[in-house]
């Protein structure tokens, strides 16, 4: 008789347990789909607020003072300049020091300390890459204000997000595959370049159109080391001053008018169709690279 | 043999080079910000800096007091973890526990879709969106606000938190949480009780690095909280951050070697010293609180 209390007590005290349970459960499902919920917030803003302003004119028109008149020529251009300096700096010498530390580094405390320093550098606020930037290639070298300076404070700023994803790709290389070659005779290099690198090649070309991408949105260190706002022509060389992209965006989106907003919202509707089309090319490299596995 | 590595020679000099490159990147960082502020720090004392209360570099009477900038970045921070931890670490719970591999592999890199967003456009929608719905709920909210800023960092640092408190939960042996089952633990009780505490290094690591990453974050939060140095814990205020007034002075013309162009590597090394402290503090604890199942 003293039992019956007790496992009614349990019984209860399950209950609630089981309701407490499922309120849990719901409470995490709500909390992922918070994300995606913000994800489709900011798509629909953005794009009921820039569609009327999409036209083959805005892609070909200059910005102006004028909204209907504004467009973002130059901006691509010097998005597109930017960009393919980028890369020029930043590929080799990226895979260059991943090829290093995977291949050829001894194993000390100088390789320690420069690997933890990648992650560092990592973790650096992209603005701080801009004041050195500023620092030395725009005063110290002379550089100026050109896009050379902004693409060579890019190349640093990507690097180590390069160096870190072309290590995890040659890692996957199996031994068996570098035994093969130095058995056969092969110097480490003849190695590296024959067998390593290129089966290593999906996985580098994705982590480096990653880079790339988040490249082409980054603004900060552009400002910092003073790209302009409002540019009326396109660059004729890698010494010209420029503007990309996101700065001609964060230029509209700062002025108080409502039709410069629109004019923003269309631009940035331009950046993530460019950014979706960087992306599913990594996404497809990835997906050839599992399935050949 | 000796020919062909002695042809080789450049091209190991070039991998060592690049390798190299990224030390002096770090030196160079270093080098550049502490020689500007040295200068800076002869005009003007590093007590006037940490404690002053005014920071107005950019008209007379100069003061130079960084902390209404500190309380502009943290509000911003502290803001944006508010957002990002009960969410993320949810979502982490949700997707490591609860979801189906096919869901989970549906919401993962729908997430990171949030992180890959350039960081002007969460700017854009904070102002054009988040504000405005602010302002429905809060009439006294300014057109400029820490809150907005603050709420669209928690969602772009969301996914962080996400990601890597899943991975880290995911690394927790099953037959853990099978003991619980067997003692009549519910599934709930499980994930609070046994998996998060097992995991808890791992996500308390990617909380400080979203905080940091919150931090040294530029876009967004200029556009959304403004440019008034304002020394206030009101979120639905105009506030500045460190990143944000290097932006600001950095779009007017000022002259190289003037006090105030000093003021940037001053504010930029401070970042610098913030962030670096906030990225060892995560790899601290992961390391020394990580609890090892094998």
């Amino acid at each position: 008789m003293t039992k019956e209390p007790a496992s009614h007590a349990y019984a209860k005290n399950l209950a609630f347990r089981r309701k407490k349970a499922r309120v849990f459960k719901y409470m995490c499902f709500a909390a992922s789909m918070f994300g995606l919920v913000f994800l489709f917030c900011l798509f629909y803003n953005i794009f009921s607020n820039g569609l009327s302003y999409v036209s083959w004119d805005f892609i070909t028109h200059f910005p102006s003072r004028f909204p209907h008149k504004a467009g973002i020529q130059s901006a691509i251009w010097g998005s597109i300049w930017l960009m393919g300096l980028t890369a020029i700096f930043s590929i080799p010498v990226g895979v260059g020091a991943s090829v290093y530390l995977e291949e050829f580094a001894p194993k000390n405390t100088f390789i320690k300390i420069i690997e933890i320093n990648i992650s560092n550098l990592a973790g650096v606020p992209s603005v701080v890459y801009g004041l050195l930037g500023l620092a030395i290639f725009v005063r110290w070298i002379g550089l100026g204000r050109s896009i050379v300076s902004g693409a060579l404070t890019m190349s640093l700023l990507i690097l180590p997000i390069i160096i870190i994803a072309s290590r995890e790709a040659i890692k996957t290389v199996p031994d068996s595959l570098r035994y093969a070659a130095l058995a056969l005779g092969a110097t480490k290099w003849q190695m590296v370049r024959g067998h390593v690198l290129p089966s290593a090649m999906p996985g580098i070309m994705t982590g480096i159109i990653l880079s790339i991408s988040r490249a082409i949105g980054e603004t900060a260190p552009l400002l910092v080391i003073g790209a302009l706002g409002f540019v009326p022509f396109n660059p004729k060389g890698p010494m010209d001053s420029f503007t990309v992209l996101p700065i001609q965006i964060f230029n509209w989106a700062s002025r108080p008018q409502i039709e410069f907003h629109k004019l923003a919202a269309t631009g940035i509707i331009v950046l993530l169709v460019v950014l979706l089309m960087m992306n599913s090319i990594a996404i497809f490299l990835r997906y050839k690279f599992q399935s050949r596995k | 043999m000796r020919f062909s590595r002695l042809r080789e020679l450049p091209v190991h000099t070039f991998l060592f080079l690049s390798t190299l490159l990224s030390v002096m990147t770090t030196v160079a960082i270093v080098f550049v910000l502490f020689k500007e502020s040295l200068v800076f720090f002869r005009e003007v004392s590093v007590f006037e800096y940490i404690f002053g209360t005014q920071w107005t570099p950019l008209f007379k009477p100069q003061h130079f007091g960084f902390l209404p900038l500190l309380s502009g970045t943290l509000l911003i921070a502290l803001g944006s973890a508010i957002v990002s931890v009960p969410l993320g670490v949810l979502t982490a719970i949700y997707m490591s526990e609860y979801a189906s591999a096919h869901i989970r592999s549906w919401i993962k890199p729908l997430l990171e879709i949030l992180s890959g967003i350039p960081t002007v456009v969460y700017g854009y929608f904070a102002l054009t969106f988040v504000t405005p719905l602010l302002k429905i709920i809060f009439p006294s909210t300014s057109v400029f606000n820490a809150a907005s800023g603050a709420i669209v960092v928690g969602v772009m640092t969301l996914p962080m938190i996400a990601s890597l408190s899943d991975d880290a939960m995911r690394s927790v042996p099953q037959n853990l949480r099978d003991a619980g089952y067997a003692l009549g633990a519910t599934k709930a009780e499980v994930s609070a009780n046994i998996v998060f505490p097992a995991a808890l290094s791992g996500i308390l690591a990617s909380v400080v690095l979203a905080v940091s990453r919150a931090i040294g974050e530029t876009m967004a939060v200029t556009l959304a909280a403004g440019a008034t140095p304002n020394l206030t814990l009101n979120p639905l205020e105009s506030v500045q951050t460190m990143t944000a007034y290097i932006v600001q002075l950095s779009l007017g013309d000022t002259p190289h070697g003037t006090l105030e162009y000093q003021t940037l590597f001053v504010i930029g090394v401070t970042l610098f010293i913030i962030t670096l402290f906030m990225n060892f503090l995560s790899e601290f604890v992961l390391r020394k609180y990580r609890q090892k199942y094998d």
